[in-house]
């Protein structure tokens, strides 16, 4: 037994050497822009870049249009299948998991020659369109989390009973959806928010094919022209991954810790 | 007569509930991909012909497969030994409960951090002027680079995927191993069996649907990756993804149907990698009843 664990501890060490020093390596490297000494040069350079700013908010601008919209297909449609259609659920859960199977790269070509100038829905031919377009493509991409965290909340709701007490208070559709489902999955909704921003903030093949300024492309522009800056942007990054993920997993200790009455 | 046309009118609501997610998933899934594929099999005056799909078999285009799936296959394999072991010594390694939960949240953010940022911080530790390269030549007089190694090269790019492939094969295999039950091994010990035995005759006859269909997963993770190889070689490395970006920006290829058939290439490699992985899923699943 003992030595199982001192093999566990050897694992271990080994994982958080391999993970750990990169991390180091990268702070350690966005403190160098002043020679012989460490100074925060670099992420003062990158902050005052204008250029930052705007795909950084742009990005974020996006993520919260893809969470507004996501949820709001996601969450009804998640809803109806297990009130009305339960038999689809498989039909609808395959094509959720689809974005994990057909790369992001193919997608995105897919659109580009479908919804180009010359076809029935152009949405390639100005800037809103275009806008559009990658708003549902992070849509298309965040589907599988999306719908896995919704489906897991409702689950543990009883979608019928609520439904029909909504209906005998005199509820109409409208009313049940977004006053009674919504609030009641909203852990679900709030995780799959999340891993969505994460996703979305770095997402660089959609934006870049898109020729949309975001954060992504900002970033990959950034890294093949400059030395320093690369490496403070890696570890502001790691810091928004890092928030996302940890409020991810705050929300589903709450919805373990206390289940919302209805 | 109004009965029936009732039943029917509440058929059609039925399905009318579901509609908006039918068509954004035939519009923005479904009918890009059939786009593609249906392309793959055109000349571009629009006749069926299977010159695309035997184009694919080209040097050039072969190579960027094979080396695609080579560093696919790499950082799978690598990254599905090392998660096992991570998740082992969790589960099994009679560690304190904080090791635990601190790795499992850090895998939750590290198998999330990948792209442009993930290379940065590679090229910031091993590249020609990152620490570990500068300790090593500073400290011990250690070249790297001087032994063949190179970032921007088959092996920097499958080390580099790795720190994202570890942390997703340690979130997907703790709750198979979870599933392992304590009496299993305490039979297997009263019945006299040694820890190798256990091993090779219980738990990885149970476990190795699991494994290998997580490493499955891992494989199309990393072959339909682009953003990370992307910025760490910019164009230098010739792997698929790559090669189709560079094909959808400038029809590098010269023949924009074969563009279609590199883009179905990818999609069969991916999903039947996927395909496998829910089989394999499915069967791991009799033991965790």
């Amino acid at each position: 037994m003992k030595s199982t664990r001192i093999l566990a501890w050897l694992a271990i060490a080994i994982g958080a050497i391999y993970f750990i020093v990169p991390l180091i390596g990268t702070f350690e490297f966005s403190l160098r822009m002043r020679r012989g000494e460490y100074t925060f040069d670099a992420y003062q350079s990158v902050f005052s870049d204008i250029q930052f700013r705007t795909t950084f908010g742009f990005s974020m601008l996006m993520a919260l249009f893809t969470i507004i919209f996501g949820m709001l297909l996601v969450v009804p449609t998640a809803y109806w299948v297990r009130l009305r259609l339960p038999r689809m659920r498989p039909v609808i859960e395959f094509i959720t998991l689809l974005p994990l199977v057909i790369p992001a790269i193919v997608i995105v070509f897919g659109y580009l020659r479908l919804y180009n100038s010359s076809s029935f829905l152009p949405l390639t031919n100005s800037t809103s369109g275009t806008n559009m377009l990658l708003v549902f493509s992070y849509m298309t991409l965040s589907l599988p989390y999306m719908y896995r965290a919704v489906d897991t909340a409702m689950r543990m709701i009883d979608v019928g009973t609520l439904t029909e007490a909504a209906e005998s208070l005199g509820a109409k559709w409208p009313t049940i959806l977004f006053r009674c489902i919504f609030p009641n999955v909203m852990s679900g909704v709030l995780s799959g928010a999340f891993i969505t921003f994460a996703i979305v903030m770095g997402e660089f093949t959609m934006a870049s094919l898109l020729n949309r300024p975001a954060f992504g492309p900002y970033l990959q522009l950034v890294g093949a022209n400059k030395a320093y800056e690369p490496s403070a942007l890696a570890i502001i990054a790691f810091a928004i991954t890092w928030l996302s993920m940890g409020l991810l997993q705050l929300v589903s200790r709450f919805q373990k810790t206390a289940p919302v009455k209805a | 007569m109004s009965h029936s046309a009732l039943i029917d009118r509440r058929t059609v609501i039925d399905w009318l509930g579901i509609a908006p997610f039918m068509i954004f998933a035939l519009l923005f899934l479904i009918l890009p991909t059939l786009y593609l594929v249906t392309g793959a099999f055109l000349t571009p005056e629009g006749d069926f012909t299977f010159k695309n799909i035997g184009d694919l078999f080209s040097p050039n285009i072969l190579s960027a497969y094979w080396i695609s799936i080579k560093v696919s296959l790499a950082s799978s394999l690598g990254g599905a030994i090392i998660g096992f072991f991570l998740a082992w010594a969790i589960v099994m390694g009679g560690l304190p409960r904080s090791i635990r939960s601190g790795l499992l949240t850090f895998s939750g953010v590290a198998s999330n951090f990948a792209g442009v940022p993930l290379a940065f911080a590679f090229i910031a530790t091993l590249g020609r002027t990152g620490l570990v390269t500068v300790l090593l030549r500073d400290m011990i007089g250690f070249n790297l680079y001087s032994t063949g190694f190179n970032l921007l090269s088959f092996f920097g790019l499958t080390i580099t995927y790795m720190f994202f492939q570890i942390p997703l094969m340690v979130l997907i295999l703790t709750p198979a191993l979870d599933g392992m039950k304590r009496e299993w091994r305490e039979a297997s010990e009263i019945l006299g069996a040694s820890t190798w035995q256990y091993w090779r005759m219980i738990a990885l006859p149970i476990l190795w649907p699991s494994l290998l269909g997580t490493t499955l997963l891992l494989f199309a993770n990393a072959f339909g990756a682009i953003a990370t190889a992307y910025a760490l070689t910019g164009s230098s490395l010739n792997i698929v993804p790559i090669l189709l970006y560079a094909q959808i920006r400038g029809d590098v290829l010269h023949n924009p149907n074969l563009g279609y058939a590199l883009a179905l290439g990818m999609i069969v490699i991916t999903g039947l990698s996927n395909v496998l992985y829910i089989w394999l899923r499915s069967r791991a699943e009799r033991w965790q009843k």
